[in-house]
């Protein structure tokens, strides 16, 4: 879409478009390019010089146990977060719905988590199952559960999962109801005329009519999972144990920035901005077929 | 097919009561149009029947039983809304036979059924298009067919046709009532039009803020309205309704007697059709003519009375040509024409 | 027709309660973490550290905020705080900013390079500042800008996302508007200041709510640039809170810093709801 009335000139827009420009160059596209330079050497160990490798460190990098790992470890916490977050806030959706007094009340609390940071939400979670002080951790010890995810890899991970689904059901929730609400109510009470109950509806007609949000919530939480949980890996668990809970980003970060390890830490980067491509290019399809209905 | 009986229905929403107790008997395979300006109350009453809305007060009866509490699935009705409603994610058959379906039909049963209203829609070659494919004709006619397919003993119409332009409207109109006398099912339809409530309706219910001001036939309600709400809603161009007095079993209007009555002296409403009055140079009513709308068939002057600020329509047959304003005219009246009402109860005397 | 708020189907009785019943079981699980938080934040460490911890607020209240405010552990809270709300608050204002004035020249001009720009900005919506951390690290500390409030914000203000968002309104803005203001004789800037920003007000508040709480929740960034304490954000700072080894964390005090940190994003959240649901919609589109 373009507009028909335009003003004249050219010296005003460039003016007014250089801030952004300038801000992207600098703080986008240099380090950008930065990281896909750097991807193809590798410094020497006193960090003096810089040899050129090609694909080296992509070939290193995929050739890495832990690299791979990381993938692993990546994919499952995205696809547990996705789930963890999106089916609850459905379900709650869903509940809101079907009320026609109190929803906005229960809304207004339920928003509450999307204000919390993810670094601070990993800080809330770790204080319930600290292994010494956690309140959590402590009636499961009662039940006789002995809860560590210091030292256990698979409570770890559920324990960074669960804090980083638990912001991320409100942001669900709200899309959600918003498309509920969007659901022409005659259609709903049509498919009660035709006989129809509650649950039937729900799966044959509710749910395929919320798909283009579910399809675009699951794209943008599985980003969110990939690049903004950080704050809780990095509260919670720090990667560990042994390298349970790293995920890419955070991976990143570990080499890139306390292993110092430049040229690795840079095909990474490489790697991951592939990632975000994919993701993106998966949204725009979305939206295209959105416009379906 | 099944008979329908409305006992004393009430609907409140909170505190405010917007339907005021409405009877009636609908006889198995009956029309019946719910005829009424916005808000009124026809479609609460019509989704009362449906199920969609409870009933705070009185009863419904759909063959005979009392139905209440029943779940709009649990009685044996189908419905096509406004807007149709459509399944917007499945194809023309599947909305079709999506009923049939959740009623556990085997596949073979549900596609000769839909295949047959299909046929009888003239909806053959759009069974596998999605409703987003569908101009408003079609869509509207999916919506029936997905009604008739389940063979239900009463249909329920909420304003069905109100999405169609004009010459669709009057096509559809007749194809429904078409198909209604066919299939015998009984049926109920929701309009504010009421050049539509005149042609389908075997009988007509005119609502007005929650009340049912008259139930009768499209003659009926025509020709002897119930009230000056009845009357003044049914009939285009509306009803002229004048302030006037009956003296000495005279209508008086101003000085000038308009007809003999029977009816107890004192004030009234007098209404008088627009095409019941005639020309006559010896008529008591004297009109000043300021606009003539020539429609071809017929021609409507508007004015007011002579000397007076009353505003009068006149209905004329064929073209009459008028001057640009201020031409006087003289009408006569039937005195069967005439239609008195209590000025204060707006009922019929 | 008429509106129906009831518009039923199977809405009533038991039904409803059951509804409510689950409504308020599922707000309660979501509210816990924030709840205990609380508790935490009003007890002394010896019933926290002696579990279970109580379950209601203690009477430490002031205790525990005071000594959070203005000891804190490094560097007192407050320092934290105001330093969260300087950065939110330029990355909120700035992004709007130079994407009112990026927005109104790609829409409103025809420029050299235009089309060059337009996808250079939309190519920056791709790239989370997580992808690239290592070399922007490189260029900020290049600038010499490690430990200051402009190294905090620059960085994050260039995204594409609010240029697209003003994009797509000023495209909705009819263009008689435009030509009524040439024969008018207003020049493109006084258009943009007397009609476009006025007009763009809406768009405005619902995208600063969201910028606020992104700029807000930042860790990341703030974690690598800042290795000053009094540089630190409070999201940030939380982590710097815990001691390292084995000693005992003060629980209390970093609990109480835990709902400082989720106060002013909850209060925007919360008291402007609408936009910022409509914000949230909007800029995800």
């Amino acid at each position: 879409m373009e507009k028909r009335v335009t003003f004249r000139g050219w010296m005003l827009p460039l003016l007014l478009i250089a801030p952004q420009v300038f801000i992207s160059a600098v703080f986008f596209f240099y380090p950008a390019g930065q990281a896909v330079w750097q991807s193809l050497f590798i410094p020497d160990p006193f960090g003096l010089s810089t040899q050129f490798v090609g694909m080296g460190n992509f070939e290193y990098l995929f050739g890495d146990r832990h690299y791979r790992a990381s993938f692993y470890t990546t994919a499952l916490f995205s696809i547990l977060v996705t789930l963890a977050s999106m089916i609850p806030a459905l379900f709650l959706a869903v509940l809101a719905d079907r009320l026609i007094k109190g929803s906005g009340v229960y809304r207004t609390l339920l928003i509450w988590p999307y204000a919390v940071a993810p670094a601070v939400a990993g800080v809330l979670w770790l204080f319930m199952f600290n292994t010494r002080v956690g309140v959590v951790s402590w009636y499961l010890g009662q039940l006789g559960y002995d809860w560590n995810h210091v030292l256990n890899g698979s409570e770890a991970m559920g324990l960074v999962v669960v804090a980083s689904a638990w912001g991320r059901i409100s942001y669900n929730f709200l899309f959600f109801f918003a498309a509920l609400q969007a659901v022409p109510r005659s259609v709903i009470e049509a498919a009660a005329i035709d006989g129809a109950r509650f649950w039937r509806r729900f799966f044959t007609i509710v749910l395929p009519l919320l798909s283009p949000t579910t399809f675009f919530l699951l794209v943008v939480n599985v980003v969110y999972s990939f690049f903004e949980t950080f704050g809780v890996i990095h509260t919670i668990t720090s990667g560990g144990p042994q390298q349970a809970t790293t995920i890419l980003v955070y991976k990143v970060y570990s080499d890139g920035f306390v292993g110092q390890d430049l040229g690795s830490s840079s095909a990474q980067s490489v790697v991951l901005l592939l990632v975000v491509g994919l993701l993106t290019v998966l949204q725009f399809k979305f939206i295209e077929k959105r416009v379906h209905y | 097919m099944a008979t329908v009986t409305l006992k004393d229905l009430r609907k409140s929403f909170g505190p405010d009561e917007v339907i005021h107790g409405i009877d009636m008997e609908i006889a198995d395979g009956e029309f019946i149009v719910i005829v009424g300006p916005s808000g009124c109350g026809k479609s609460t009453l019509l989704r009362m029947v449906a199920g969609l809305e409870t009933v705070t007060g009185g009863e419904v009866l759909i063959g005979g039983e009392r139905a209440n509490d029943k779940e709009p699935m649990d009685r044996d009705i189908a419905m096509v809304f406004q807007n149709y409603a459509l399944y917007p994610h499945m194809t023309v058959a599947q909305n079709m036979g999506y009923g049939l379906k959740i009623a556990g039909l085997s596949k073979p049963e549900i596609a000769t059924k839909v295949e047959a209203a299909a046929e009888l829609l003239q909806l053959d070659g759009l069974l596998d298009r999605r409703p987003k494919q569908l101009s408003g004709g079609q869509r509207q006619r999916v919506a029936m067919g997905r009604a008739i397919v389940r063979e239900p003993s009463v249909f329920l119409f909420d304003e069905p046709l109100s999405n169609l332009d004009a010459k669709l409207r009057v096509q559809m109109r007749l194809e429904i009532k078409e198909l209604q006398s066919k299939l015998g099912v009984t049926a109920l339809y929701v309009t504010h039009d009421q050049v539509e409530a005149m042609t389908m309706a075997d009988r007509m219910i005119v609502m007005n803020a929650g009340v049912a001001e008259q139930i009768g036939t499209p003659m009926e309600v025509y020709e002897t309205p119930q009230s000056l709400f009845a009357a003044q809603f049914i009939g285009s161009p509306a009803m002229n309704v004048l302030d006037a007095r009956i003296e000495g079993g005279r209508v008086m209007l101003g000085d000038v007697a308009v007809a003999e009555t029977g009816k107890r002296a004192g004030p009234v409403k007098l209404g008088l059709r627009p095409e019941h009055v005639a020309p006559d140079a010896e008529g008591p009513l004297a009109m000043e003519v300021l606009l003539a709308e020539p429609l071809g068939a017929n021609t409507l002057l508007h004015g007011r009375l002579a000397g007076t600020e009353i505003a009068f329509t006149a209905s004329l047959q064929g073209v009459h040509l008028a001057s640009h304003g201020g031409e006087a005219m003289r009408f006569g009246v039937d005195p069967v024409d005439c239609h008195l009402f209590d000025p204060e109860t707006g009922h019929r005397l | 027709m008429a509106s129906h708020p009831s518009g039923m189907v199977e809405k009533r009785g038991a039904g409803l309660w059951l509804t409510h019943v689950l409504m308020i079981l599922g707000v309660l699980v979501i509210f816990f973490p924030i709840w205990l938080a609380f508790v935490a934040s009003t007890v002394t460490q010896p019933e926290i550290v002696r579990p279970p911890m109580p379950i209601w607020p203690g009477d430490q209240f002031w205790e525990n905020y005071k000594a959070a405010l203005f000891s804190g552990v490094n560097v007192p809270v407050a320092t934290m705080l105001l330093n969260s709300l300087i950065m939110a608050m330029g990355i909120a204002v700035g992004k709007i900013v130079i994407s009112l004035l990026s927005a109104f020249a790609i829409v409103y001009f025809r420029f050299p390079g235009r089309i060059f720009f337009f996808w250079m900005i939309f190519i920056t919506l791709m790239l989370p500042v997580e992808v690239r951390i290592v070399p922007t690290y490189e260029v900020i500390a290049g600038f010499g800008m490690l430990n200051s409030y402009s190294g905090l914000i620059f960085p994050l203000i260039a995204s594409a996302t609010a240029t697209f968002l003003f994009r797509q309104f000023f495209l909705t803005i009819p263009d008689e508007l435009a030509e009524a203001a040439r024969v008018d004789g207003a020049g493109p800037m006084r258009f943009f200041i007397d009609i476009v920003v006025p007009m763009s007000r809406t768009n405005v508040a619902a995208l600063f709510v969201i910028l606020f709480i992104y700029g807000w929740n930042q860790y990341l960034w703030p974690l690598l640039i800042t290795t000053d304490p009094e540089m630190n954000t409070i999201v940030m700072g939380i982590k710097q809170m815990f001691p390292s080894g084995d000693d005992v964390a003060e629980w209390p005090v970093i609990m109480a810093t835990s709902i400082l940190a989720m106060i002013p994003p909850v209060i925007v959240v919360v008291s402007m709801q609408k936009l910022f649901i409509r914000g949230l919609v909007d800029s995800e589109k």
